[in-house]
């Protein structure tokens, strides 16, 4: 996938950007749920094809983040859930469409838009502090307010007593943590959390929801948070988008009213838990039975997606 | 401790076959340390060494210093890798002392002919190596990088380079075996001071005692130069990666 991926060069404008104007009026429409009218952040009309032959990652997306809010993206495994991620980070162009930041299309990165990766993706040759304290450093923050700041965020995340220790000394749950504090450090306006607790056990994972919602809330950040359980998405989203997979293109929005804090075994979460995963499993069937009617579809998509095989083929 | 019993009992069974052969050709481990007494105390053995040492060191700074950076630009350029990439392939395969030859008539018997072979040994598993380690990290490493606004020589030498340590420390230590096999290959060759000149006097004399002598000299030296040159970095690697080295 790697190789095939249109990727934004760094500091450089995007290629075909839309004028901007046309495009936020469509967003304004597309956001309705959103309580702010000015989104901080929306997807319009975004399709994306990577490879050869093309295959086509997401459809005519379009959403919108509110400022503050908490949106979670749930749907199937390989759905394009962490696609739109990467668009919103700045990570990946799109094929047609646009992504907008504050009104104005995204030509790649920016410190005010972090990410937290399933892998936590700490970096092994740095200690956590040192880690944490890395983005400040690429920021320019002065060594005395970078070290006050490290320490703020380690006790943050509650890890101030391992701030020595190196990435593979830590716990899962801890290397997660570690990676949420490290994205916080340059204050970022959105946090992109990537499927952050797919690896972790239950309990652990429950303990860092209740983290995130703290922190989130604490700091005021808009989050925009990928998972693909949906009881993840239920108990942090002020709003869950439901997306469908192959291509990937939301099937619905839908409104988290439930007071805080929330818990998985609420009689509402449950509710709205089993609500959402009928819809899900219809689509997951209807996706399922038209592979099983042409098995073209299906050869086809393994091919242009699994481009491990072709590793060393240039060689 | 195991390692020093398992060599005394080599040393033993040398020490009785040699006694059993009675053979000028097959002398024994004492014969072969009165040799090297000997080469000690003319200053010959101590005049090798040094001269060895200095090309080894030498050729071997040029090829770290090539093999790296094109490693990596190799790992980062899709189309440097599709222009050159067959071609150093190729070149790996060719034993480095096959260039001599074209080295001595290109720049005569000279230090540099020998240089040529050593940088061309050493180089080519630097930077296959290289390029290996910096296209096998995880993905997320580089992008977790370009959110934190890491980008260009940034991105190279403060992300990829350090994450991509472990692989190249390991090809970096490939070249130092690759640099020595050269270096030896040419000495033997082209004679001019060196340890391989030594092993080659011991061959005209048929002083089979020195020429042994003179290959646990050169095992004395690769292991003890290793541990000195890649033991710290290993160690640091072990500490931070919380892996062992191959």
């Amino acid at each position: 996938m790697h190789a095939a991926t249109k990727e934004w060069p760094a500091g450089e404008a995007a290629p075909d950007v839309r004028p901007v104007e046309a495009a936020a009026s469509r967003v304004r429409m597309a956001g309705e749920h959103s309580r702010n009218p000015r989104p901080i952040a929306a997807l319009d009309g975004v399709s994306l094809t990577l490879g050869e032959p093309g295959v086509t990652i997401l459809e005519n997306v379009s959403f919108s983040v509110a400022p503050g809010e908490a949106l979670c993206l749930v749907g199937p495994s390989g759905g394009g859930k962490s696609t739109i991620l990467n668009l919103l980070a700045g990570l990946l162009a799109p094929t047609t469409g646009s992504v907008l930041w504050e009104g104005a299309p995204v030509t790649g990165p920016a410190r005010d838009r972090a990410v937290v990766f399933q892998d936590a993706a700490l970096f092994p040759w740095l200690s956590l502090e040192q880690n944490i304290a890395f983005p400040l450093e690429l920021a320019g923050v002065a060594k005395a307010e970078r070290r006050e700041r490290t320490e703020e965020l380690l006790r943050l995340v509650h890890l101030l007593k391992f701030r020595g220790s190196f990435p593979h000394e830590l716990s899962g749950g801890m290397r997660q943590r570690g990676a949420i504090a490290r994205a916080l450090a340059t204050k970022p306006r959105m946090v992109l959390f990537d499927e952050p607790f797919a690896a972790l056990d239950g309990q652990m994972r429950e303990l860092l929801q209740n983290e995130v919602e703290r922190i989130v809330r604490a700091t005021g950040t808009t989050m925009v948070f990928v998972t693909h359980q949906i009881d993840e998405a239920v108990r942090l989203g002020d709003r869950v988008l439901l997306i469908g997979a192959r291509p990937g293109r939301v099937l619905g929005d839908v409104p988290i009213d439930l007071p805080r804090p929330r818990r998985t075994g609420d009689p509402g979460v449950v509710r709205l838990v089993g609500s959402i995963a009928a819809e899900i499993r219809a689509e997951v069937e209807k996706v399922a039975r038209e592979e099983a009617d042409g098995a073209w579809g299906n050869a086809n998509s393994r091919d242009g997606g699994d481009t491990r095989r072709h590793l060393g083929g240039g060689i | 401790m195991r390692t020093a019993a398992t060599a005394a009992i080599l040393v033993a069974i040398w020490a009785a076959a040699s006694r059993v052969a009675q053979s000028p050709l097959f002398p024994g481990p004492l014969d072969v340390a009165r040799s090297l007494a000997a080469a000690l105390v003319a200053g010959t053995l101590a005049r090798a060494v040094v001269t060895s040492a200095l090309r080894l060191v030498v050729g071997y700074a040029i090829a770290l210093a090539t093999g790296v950076p094109l490693g990596l630009v190799l790992a980062r350029s899709d189309a440097t890798k599709r222009a050159i990439g067959p071609l150093l392939l190729g070149l790996s395969s060719v034993p480095s002392i096959c260039w001599l030859p074209l080295a001595i008539v290109w720049f005569g018997l000279s230090e540099a002919a020998i240089q040529v072979v050593i940088v061309l040994g050493a180089a080519l598993p630097v930077t296959l190596a290289t390029e290996s380690a910096v296209r096998q990290l995880p993905p997320t490493i580089e992008r977790a990088a370009r959110t934190m606004g890491a980008r260009g020589p940034t991105l190279l030498f403060r992300v990829l380079l350090p994450a991509a340590m472990p692989g190249i420390v390991t090809g970096a230590k490939m070249g130092w075996t690759f640099a020595l096999r050269s270096l030896m290959a040419g000495e033997l060759l082209f004679v001019s001071g060196g340890l391989g000149q030594l092993l080659e006097t011991g061959r005209d004399l048929a002083d089979t005692a020195l020429v042994l002598g003179i290959v646990a000299v050169i095992i004395v030296l690769s292991r003890v130069s290793e541990r000195l040159l890649f033991g710290p970095l290993e160690r640091v690697i072990a500490r931070r990666w919380g892996t062992a080295m191959p």
